[in-house]
């Protein structure tokens, strides 16, 4: 039996009393890469924090070298040795490779200025090391994405790292750039290094790892040799559950085409992207983070300009320069980044439900009081939202109950087309039953929904038909019986491909 | 389960989301210079307090919807200046050399506030279709307005030949200055505009989060931009109304430092500098706090070299007092 670097000891974590780990106990043996795979929202993220000190449990211990250590701050993780190169880079693009190699661990000479010289002359030796052919004095923002990345490497080594996470660290590399970090990374392993590598990419987990850990709902499933295990059986036991009572029962639409996308393209973003979608239909929209379904959404509001393609409404097409085109053509949008884009949080709930419909509520050009706080009023009850009252700002409210308004918010206008993106992101199980009833109602209605969404589950529980897109494209379409989570990810991580 | 609410807020409700601070801060004032000296509460002072902030006081509801929607203005103070030549120069040209009567006093008017408008457009159309930072934009035209009155009055004066014209500066409607009627009565159409349009409920949209504005269908350009044209435009106003109390005007020092006092009453009357909400009858409040600092100041005797340093702490003050509460 190899050597035992770090230890878990039944580590569970809460937010707000919502268990989102439960108990982990694995072992991680020194020179080997771990990977960890599961759905959005099975507990990755929240267990790899917690190893590298930005969470700390709610129960559980860590034990490194078999004795327990706190690792409460990235700074202190970072003295035991383990340090995490993150999903989105943390790097000043301003400052050059050696100064944010040591950022925050300056090197002082005896008189207390900066010893460049050392720092240098050390971060060239750590990219030598990792056969990067940049100058140690290039600033961050003349590197390319995989240079950048080689340098959030360094930072960790720089510091002799005995322990590597790496979060997604393929995302926005191409085939090529990949090969080359697996290549360093079992350079790195033949050193003694630990890696554990988190990916979505079922493939390169199978290509990398020694042993594979999934989780799922923040529960541990399994943790095997890679070898024993097959990408298909990966993505089964990464998702295998029982759809629960909490779906409507589905809906398949008319025969009317509502919406008509015919070759959308963004260059760089999406590419020749077509599809019907018709009355009253739920149609799904499933994908990676990063494969463009949100971009697909932007691009038929207007936020995002196509380069070719055709967009048609009823029959009818729409030339859309922005957002009011969109509205004005009956396309409404309920963003996946609820405070980034959706809704107003500093603002009262009521200025909310009406933000993108204020015209209706216009009389004589002064806004009708009575009218916009009667349709608001109306909304919190059809959404059961819970506030005090329409006059609170929305940051008062829970994350469940300022999605039912942002839902409200894009309603309201009365639109035939819907794109929904994430629309359960971050709200409770009561919350989310809400959420796919209306959306249910409203495609009885014949609004016709596109429904994005990272959660496999309720996909398959909400939509009679699946669009799966993997970089910018669509690359499958499942109907009826096929429309499983294995046959989702099969698409989505690129295992099969229409063509 | 939904809550059962009453169909519109109480009056406690209306008082807390109104922002009082900045009138319980005028009130408190109000009763220090009313004991510091018994000058104060002489009718002509209050009524000189209130002619005296009215002129800076237009420009502060301007910028109001300016820093609501998330810019700042630097360059109105200078606008002034340029504004003002136009008002005198067009006044003498239409008057000719017998004085303007009320009709070329309106056209003068007319043609100050247009042109206002079209510098402010000038500042709106830089910032949003050039993507330069407000702040950038008008410390720009702050330079190349004041450069334009300086050029163009060869750094002297601007004199009216319309003595109707400074009668108008001088007079009062029903015993209050004219200039603090059309003061208030703009405070009043505006802060229409801003609570009860969707104009208003837009500026506010644009300068809470852009990308949501954006998402929902509004033009944030456009909104941006007509926020300048709004403030070039009571600039205009403005500088009618301060042309015409001296009958004159001085290329140099027209409206020098006015877009510090703007902004000032803008901030003092509790709207946030980072946008997104905000009051016209606070701004206009703000304006009286600062009119009735300098007269107080003035009072008790206090050097007017210090006044500044008086403003300065209570702008500071009134910013940390919005952070705090």
């Amino acid at each position: 039996m190899a050597d035992v670097l770090l230890k878990t000891e039944g580590i569970s974590k809460e937010f707000s009393s919502v268990r989102v780990l439960h108990d982990i106990s694995v072992e991680i043996r020194t020179g080997e890469i771990l990977g960890i795979i599961g759905e959005n929202g099975a507990g990755k993220s929240t267990f790899l924090k917690i190893v590298s000190g930005i969470y700390t449990p709610t129960e559980g211990r860590l034990l490194l070298d078999g004795e327990e250590v706190s690792i409460r701050t990235p700074a202190e993780a970072k003295a035991a040795g383990v340090s995490l190169v993150p999903q989105e880079f943390n790097l000043v693009a301003d400052l050059s490779i050696y100064e944010n190699v040591f950022l925050g661990n300056e090197l002082r000479t005896g008189a207390g200025f900066l010893d460049k010289k050392e720092m240098i002359r050390r971060t060239a030796e750590v990219l030598a090391s990792l056969e990067v052919q940049v100058s140690p004095l290039a600033r961050i923002d003349a590197l390319n994405v995989a240079q950048k990345q080689m340098v959030e490497i360094a930072k960790a080594l720089a510091f002799d790292a005995r322990l590597l996470i790496m979060d997604e660290p393929t995302t926005v590399l191409t085939r090529h750039e990949i090969d080359l970090l697996f290549g360093r990374m079992r350079a790195l392993k033949a050193r003694g290094v630990t890696l554990i590598y988190i990916s979505h990419k079922l493939r390169e987990v199978k290509e990398i790892a020694d042993r594979v850990m999934i989780l799922r709902d923040g529960a541990f499933v399994c943790l095997e040799d890679t070898a024993q295990l097959g990408i298909d059986e990966m993505a089964r036991r990464m998702v295998g559950r029982e759809l629960s009572q909490i779906f409507p029962a589905k809906r398949t639409g008319g025969d009317e085409v509502a919406l008509r996308v015919r070759d959308l393209t963004v260059p760089g973003v999406i590419e020749g992207v077509t599809f019907d979608l018709r009355k009253g239909e739920i149609l799904g929209f499933a994908g990676l983070g990063g494969s463009g379904r949100t971009e697909v959404a932007e691009t038929i509001l207007g936020v995002r300009h196509a380069s070719r393609g055709i967009v048609e409404v009823e029959g009818k097409p729409v030339a859309i320069q922005g957002p009011p085109d969109a509205v004005r053509a009956g396309i409404g949008y309920l963003s996946e980044d609820r405070q980034g884009s959706g809704i107003l949080t500093s603002h009262e709930l009521l200025k909310n439900v009406s933000l993108v419909s204020l015209g209706k509520y216009l009389r004589g050009g002064l806004i009708s009081a009575r009218q916009e706080r009667a349709a608001a009023q109306g909304y919190v009850q059809q959404f059961a939202v819970r506030t005090p009252g329409i006059d609170t700002r929305l940051e008062f409210l829970s994350g469940g109950n300022q999605q039912k308004i942002s839902l409200a918010k894009s309603l309201d206008p009365g639109p035939r087309v819907l794109i929904v993106d994430e629309p359960t992101r971050g709200v409770d199980i009561a919350a989310k039953r809400d959420i796919y009833r209306f959306v249910h109602e409203l495609a009885g209605r014949g609004v016709s929904l596109i429904f994005i969404s990272s959660e496999l589950e309720e996909v398959i529980g909400m939509c009679s038909r699946v669009l799966v897109m993997r970089g910018g494209r669509i690359v499958g379409q499942l109907e009826g019986e096929r429309i499983t989570e294995e046959e989702i990810m099969f698409y989505a991580t690129g295992v099969k491909e229409e063509s | 389960m939904a809550v059962a609410l009453p169909a519109t807020p109480t009056l406690l409700a209306r008082l807390r989301r109104y922002n009082y601070a900045p009138l319980a801060a005028a009130l408190a004032l109000f009763v220090i210079s009313a004991l510091s000296s018994p000058y104060f509460l002489q009718p002509q002072n209050l009524l000189n307090i209130l002619r005296q902030v009215s002129y800076t006081g237009i420009i502060a509801l301007g910028m109001t919807f300016v820093i609501i929607g998330g810019g700042i203005d630097l360059s109105v103070g200078s606008m002034m200046a340029v504004v003002g030549a136009l008002t005198i120069t067009v006044l003498n040209r239409v008057g000719g050399d017998v004085g303007g009567g009320s009709g070329a006093i309106a056209v003068a008017a007319l043609a100050s506030i247009a042109f206002g408008g079209l510098l402010g457009l000038a500042n709106g159309v830089t910032i949003t279709k050039g993507k330069i930072a407000p702040f950038i934009v008008t410390l720009g035209t702050f330079a190349i307005f004041r450069s334009q009155a300086l050029y163009w009055g060869d750094a002297g004066e601007f004199r009216s030949t319309s003595a109707a014209f400074g009668e108008m500066g001088q007079g009062t409607i029903l015993g209050l200055p004219t200039p603090v009627w059309v003061w208030l009565l703009l405070a009043g159409g505006l802060n229409v505009l801003l609570n009860n349009t969707r104009y208003g409920r837009h500026v506010c949209a644009v300068g809470s989060n852009e990308r949501v504005a954006q998402y929902a269908a509004i033009g944030v350009d456009r909104i941006r931009m007509l926020t300048y044209v709004i403030v070039g435009g009571m600039v205009g106003v403005s500088a009618v109304l301060n042309t015409a109390r001296l009958n004159s005007l001085s290329s140099t020092n027209f409206g020098l430092n006015y877009e510090l006092d703007a902004i000032a009453a803008v901030i003092i009357g509790g709207t946030p500098m980072t946008g997104g909400r905000g009051s016209i009858w606070g701004t206009v409040v703000g304006a009286i706090i600062l009119g009735m600092i300098s007269n107080w100041l003035n009072m008790v005797g206090i050097s007017p070299y210090l006044q500044g340093t008086v403003k300065g702490l209570v702008i500071i003050l009134a910013v940390f007092i919005q952070r705090i509460m």
